[in-house]
């Protein structure tokens, strides 16, 4: 009877214990689902120098500044620049991680990796996309790595959390990396965070008018994920296609990491043209999977990231479904200006293991890391005085990139191209985005007043409406 | 909501209950038995869609991707438990950190063979395409009825072999109460080594029912650990009526509130789990302590 006891009293506790280790596990899990696509696991430990160099298994020979081997200095040497890369490394966005960090190595190896003979030095940090993550991360490159200037983040959330955090290192430089949400740099900038990289409303720049005036779209619903690229993303479409008449009857938004689609394309309106749908990665291959399983009549459009080249390259029975999907973004991979052609040959050349054609994620890290080294170039790798020459030098450079011409605005936002595209079948099978239409010079405010743009408010799930933008600018 | 687009979002909760249920039933076997909260359950479940996906690209069939899956992850699964969590048996949290470490290192291997991609399976003709459902005139996938079929034969025979077999038998009895089973003179640790295999490959196999009905992608492994502690902490730990009930009810509720308000899905859920923990916090269907 005592012994009896004892052993039940001994599994309460136990199964007690247990209950409590899960609540805590699966509540760690939760803050990481919560925020972003999931990661595997706790962010990894940042015992190791660079961590992030093992889930990347494309290290290039070519640069001998990337090289991946496990230096343990830390902070410059003498004669030495040192670069942060912060990217998605794991979950869900690992791969547009990696092609990040491909287009920060291919901009150090057009520099022959060294600014006015100082050697630059890479340091890769991997983020999951959330915020809180992308902020403890860059800390962590400027106070244990020391590294001079960061190039990243990855996604939109993580880029307002940088900004936010680049005010607080006046004598660092951040250069964004993809990240597009748009008050990132349009509301509240901060002095040194740069942005070369077009965000998610230039990226829409034509799809609109495009959809309207050729496609003859008249009314649409949108779908996407509940964030601030997203938010940004159908902005910009909008901004374009309402103001010629269009209507948007319905918007979606569904928590980030949403899997399956099924009960959300139930309850799209029967009464529409198209959906206009932006989700990242693998939730945009499920719900165009669940799209055509469920019979799905609207036509769909696509946002950048929607039907970007890491989702064309999916292993499977994709195509059927994506081919002919307008869409529109920074780059189009049958770009016939020799300069894209020349890029995507260096591209393959130094990544044979990489995609077809890079992706908007290599273009943007790209072109940031490009013009933070022409930055360095202007000043001949001077550093000193908190970064005040490098800062005042960033905010001038201009340069052709491999989809032209490249300008920072009064906010160091860029100012560069946009491209229109259709998902299309290239000769030997490979899904790509065929150009359909160039828009030149793509401001922020899309080319619209900017008092009238600015008085829409920053935008959310719910703003702005259609009928609030043929309000403010009359359609 | 109107009927026909009810019984959409009703198949969609049930269909992906089923999917949900394939996954969670190898986590609960495995702590019903072992006591062992196993954290690398949702890497076993990527492993085994992964695995399955190459098996199934090059062999062109999809069934033979999935024996492949459901084995070699119940091997994999089989070497986790006789290398490395026999030795620290009922240490838990050495065991927990154990799994997160394997959970943790598995992810960044797999990243490296099968790097961040995402992989859609093409399973046999028989199981795909549209379905009539007679009556309100709606398209259903064929494929997930498939799933819930299938989540059913397995349940009832998961139900068959642990109620009406030696083996069950056992496999109850050291659930209830393993000091004693092991007094009896029965191997505990061959049928301890036995469930995790089990446990393990169902998650294989799942990584290849499930990874076709969404798809496979770098991340999935902490979607489905995830996934299977809530299923399991709402039914309780270790039970398989449990499991099957809660199973139901989670993706029910995921399917309903996407459909009715979008916005606020992901916090419905967490919220059904606090409000089971906070009435039973046992579960539905766990013994109390």
């Amino acid at each position: 009877m005592n012994r009896q006891e004892l052993r039940l009293s001994r599994r309460a506790l136990l199964r007690r214990a247990g209950l409590f280790g899960l609540a805590a596990s699966a509540s760690a899990l939760l803050g990481a689902c919560a925020g972003q696509q999931a990661t595997p696991t706790p962010a990894p430990p940042a015992a190791s120098p660079t961590p992030a160099a093992a889930a990347s298994p494309t290290a290039p020979p070519a640069t001998p500044a990337a090289a991946a081997s496990p230096t343990v200095t830390v902070g410059p040497a003498a004669g030495e620049i040192v670069i942060g890369i912060l990217a998605t490394l794991e979950g869900a966005f690992a791969l547009y991680g990696e092609e990040a960090v491909r287009g920060v190595e291919l901009a150090v190896a057009e520099f022959g990796g060294a600014i006015a003979g100082k050697k630059i030095r890479l340091v890769k940090e991997s983020t999951d996309a959330t915020p809180q993550v992308a902020r403890e991360k860059a800390r962590k490159l400027i106070e244990q790595d020391k590294v001079d200037c960061i190039v990243g983040p990855l996604s939109g959330d993580e880029g307002l959390a940088l900004r936010d955090y680049a005010k607080t290192i006046p004598d660092k430089t951040i250069v964004n990396g993809t990240s597009a949400a748009q008050d990132t740099t349009l509301r509240d900038p901060a002095p040194n965070f740069f942005r070369f990289s077009t965000d998610g409303v230039q990226w829409m720049a034509g799809l609109g008018t495009y959809c309207y005036q050729v496609k003859g779209y008249r009314r649409v619903a949108t779908l996407g994920e509940d964030y601030s690229y997203p938010y940004s993303q159908v902005a910009g479409f909008l901004l374009e296609f309402c103001r010629l008449g269009g209507e948007c009857v319905a918007q979606f938004w569904v928590p980030i990491g949403t899997k399956d689609y099924s009960s959300v394309i139930t309850s799209m309106p029967s009464d529409i043209d198209a959906i206009y749908v932006i989700l990242g990665g693998s939730d945009a291959v499920n719900f165009l999977k669940a799209y055509a399983e469920f019979g799905g009549k609207a036509a769909l459009i696509g946002g950048s990231s929607t039907i970007d080249q890491n989702v064309l390259e999916t292993k499977g029975p994709l195509r059927e479904r994506v081919i002919g999907i307008p869409g529109a973004g920074p780059v189009a991979a049958d770009n016939p200006d020799p300069a894209w052609k020349s890029w995507v040959e260096a591209y393959r050349k130094q990544f044979p293991q990489g995609l077809s054609t890079p992706s908007l994620f290599c273009w943007g890290y790209y072109v940031n890391a490009k013009g933070l080294l022409l930055g360095l170039q202007a000043v001949n790798g001077d550093l000193s005085d908190g970064q005040k020459k490098l800062q005042a030098a960033l905010a001038k450079v201009e340069f052709d990139g491999p989809t032209g011409h490249i300008k920072l605005d009064k906010n160091r936002q860029a100012i560069a191209n946009n491209f229109v595209t259709e998902v299309a079948e290239g000769p030997n099978g490979t899904l790509y985005n065929k150009l359909v239409k160039v828009v030149e010079g793509v401001n922020q405010t899309l080319g619209l007043p900017e008092d009238k743009y600015l008085s829409l408010g920053s935008f959310t799930r719910d703003n702005p409406t259609c009928e609030k933008i043929k309000q403010t600018f009359g359609s | 909501m109107s009927w026909p687009q009810f019984v959409t979002v009703t198949l969609n909760g049930l269909t992906l209950a089923a999917l949900y249920f394939i996954v969670a039933i190898g986590f609960t076997l495995i702590f019903g038995v072992l006591r062992v909260v196993n954290l690398a359950h949702g890497s076993l479940y990527l492993f085994g869609g992964y695995l399955g996906w190459s098996v199934a690209d090059r062999t062109g069939s999809w069934v033979l991707g999935a024996v492949a899956a459901l084995f070699v992850t119940a091997l994999a699964g089989l070497l986790l438990q006789l290398g490395l969590l026999r030795r620290i048996h009922g240490q838990e949290l050495r065991e927990a950190l154990v799994t997160i470490g394997v959970s943790i290192v598995a992810a960044d291997l797999m990243l490296a063979r099968w790097g961040g991609f995402t992989y859609d399976f093409s399973p046999p003709e028989v199981i795909t395409g549209g379905l009539r459902i007679p009556l309100l005139d709606i398209g259903y996938p064929r494929y997930r009825l498939f799933v819930l079929a299938f989540a059913i034969a397995l349940g009832l025979i998961l139900w068959f072999v642990l109620a009406r077999t030696r083996l069950g038998i056992t496999v109850r009895a050291a659930i209830d109460d393993r000091d004693m089973v092991a007094a009896v003179g029965i191997d505990v640790q061959r049928l301890f080594a036995l469930m995790f295999a089990v446990g393990a490959g169902l998650a294989g196999l799942a990584g290849v029912i499930g990874g076709s009905v969404l798809s496979i992608s770098s991340g999935e492994d902490a979607r489905y650990l995830l996934a299977s502690l809530i299923v399991v902490i709402v039914g309780g730990m270790g039970s398989l009526p449990g499991t099957a009930v809660a199973a139901v009810l989670v993706a029910l509720v995921e399917q309903y509130s996407l459909a009715l308000f979008p916005t606020y899905a992901a916090i419905v859920s967490f919220l059904l789990m606090v409000v089971v923990l906070a009435l039973r916090p046992q579960g539905l269907f766990g013994r109390p302590a």
